[in-house]
């Protein structure tokens, strides 16, 4: 996690001799370890072995990148994937990496919704589940406080958060329409200013 | 009745809204599969996501069981391209243009007047799935639980679902 922060950078000519000889195979491979070990979050793995064990980006572009994927639709993880895998090796690396890292967790889930399909309404499932689902709920109110300590850059963004959830949870105007008429507001809200230096000072 | 092209179109365009990460599209889901498709229940749909929680890999991987209900192993692996290709090519596509823009000033006002509303979306379906998961006392106080400890303490995630399945274990089991 942010040990690897700690690690002196490595020089860019140095990553890129080590990304130079990367195979389609050992692009699969790893994302195929990530996608079977990242319990309980993608992200710190995806920087443990992409950064920190093969080196095949440094730490720089991994925050660029992951910067990226935050700002695209799509789930952290499998952008992350197909940036990288991009970078690599081109298009094939894209795909080595997204179906590496989604195999595991997919081939798991089939064979837990066969099973749930069958015995979900056992009590002690169903007991069970019941603090699972809880758990989850606390799980992405935590994902909530920390990104908005992390992105957000002015306090009034609050105010387009606020928007957003009345919009799609009480006006129920639907995820697209919201998605368009807040988030166009809050890019005009943040117009480019002479002055960028609010987000550089964080 | 076949589902499969149902299937792929409802995936496909919850994909696209996933901005800011899966919970995102989590509303929507709600009304696509529950409502509209009668795929599964508001309480299965809670359940697959949440259970979704502790598997490894990307944390909406519990398509593949709501595509494997609906349409069989054709419906998981059908499910699977639709939700996760259009934002692949997308990130493929746009990345290397993204890059390039680096100099372009409303790149961060774009990145800037994004991250509010991700997050936002984000606490929407949270909410909407609180409907659901939060049902008394006890499931708010291990949602408030799990959040504080989360804010508190470097904890393994999946664990502290992992805990929670044996406090409702304990809490809910009919005595």
């Amino acid at each position: 996690m942010t040990d690897t922060a700690a690690k002196p950078a490595l020089q860019p000519g140095e990553t890129a001799a080590k990304a130079a000889a990367v195979s389609i195979r050992e692009i699969f491979l790893e994302f195929l370890i990530i996608g079977a070990t990242s319990f309980g979050g993608v992200v710190p793995y995806l920087r443990g072995s992409l950064v920190t064990k093969r080196q095949w980006i440094d730490d720089t572009e991994f925050v660029e990148m992951l910067s990226i994927s935050q700002s695209l639709p799509g789930l952290n993880a499998t952008n992350m994937a197909v940036l990288v895998g991009e970078k690599l090796r081109g298009m094939m690396g894209s795909i080595a990496g997204i179906l590496g890292i989604c195999l595991p967790g997919g081939m798991l889930m089939f064979a837990v919704g066969i099973f749930y399909h069958h015995h979900g309404d056992h009590v002690w499932i169903t007991a069970a589940l019941k603090g699972v689902a809880a758990a989850a709920v606390g799980l992405i109110l935590a994902t909530v406080v920390s990104l908005s300590k992390k992105s957000l850059a002015h306090n009034f963004d609050f105010v387009f958060i606020a928007m957003t959830v009345v919009a799609v949870n009480r006006l129920h105007l639907g995820v697209p329409r919201t998605l368009i008429a807040v988030g166009i507001l809050a890019i005009l809200f943040h117009y480019p200013r002479k002055a960028q230096t609010e987000r550089v000072a964080q | 009745m076949n589902q499969i092209p149902a299937l792929a179109r409802v995936f496909a365009y919850l994909s696209i809204l996933t901005v800011g990460g899966g919970m995102a599209a989590f509303p929507e889901m709600k009304i696509l599969t529950v409502d509209v498709h009668k795929w599964l229940t508001f309480p299965q749909l809670i359940h697959l996501y949440s259970v979704g929680q502790m598997a490894p890999g990307p944390n909406m991987m519990m398509i593949v069981s709501i595509g494997q209900w609906a349409g069989g192993i054709l419906g998981a692996i059908v499910v699977l391209i639709a939700f996760f290709g259009p934002t692949a090519v997308l990130a493929f596509v746009v990345a290397k243009a993204w890059r390039k823009l680096e100099k372009w000033p409303w790149r961060t006002s774009i990145q800037q007047g994004l991250a509010p509303v991700s997050i936002g979306l984000l606490l929407a379906g949270c909410f909407s799935m609180a409907k659901g998961a939060i049902s008394g006392v006890e499931t708010g106080a291990i949602a408030v639980a799990v959040l504080l400890i989360l804010l508190q303490y470097k904890v393994n995630p999946a664990l502290l679902v992992l805990g929670s399945a044996v406090v409702g274990l304990l809490t809910f089991m009919p005595k």
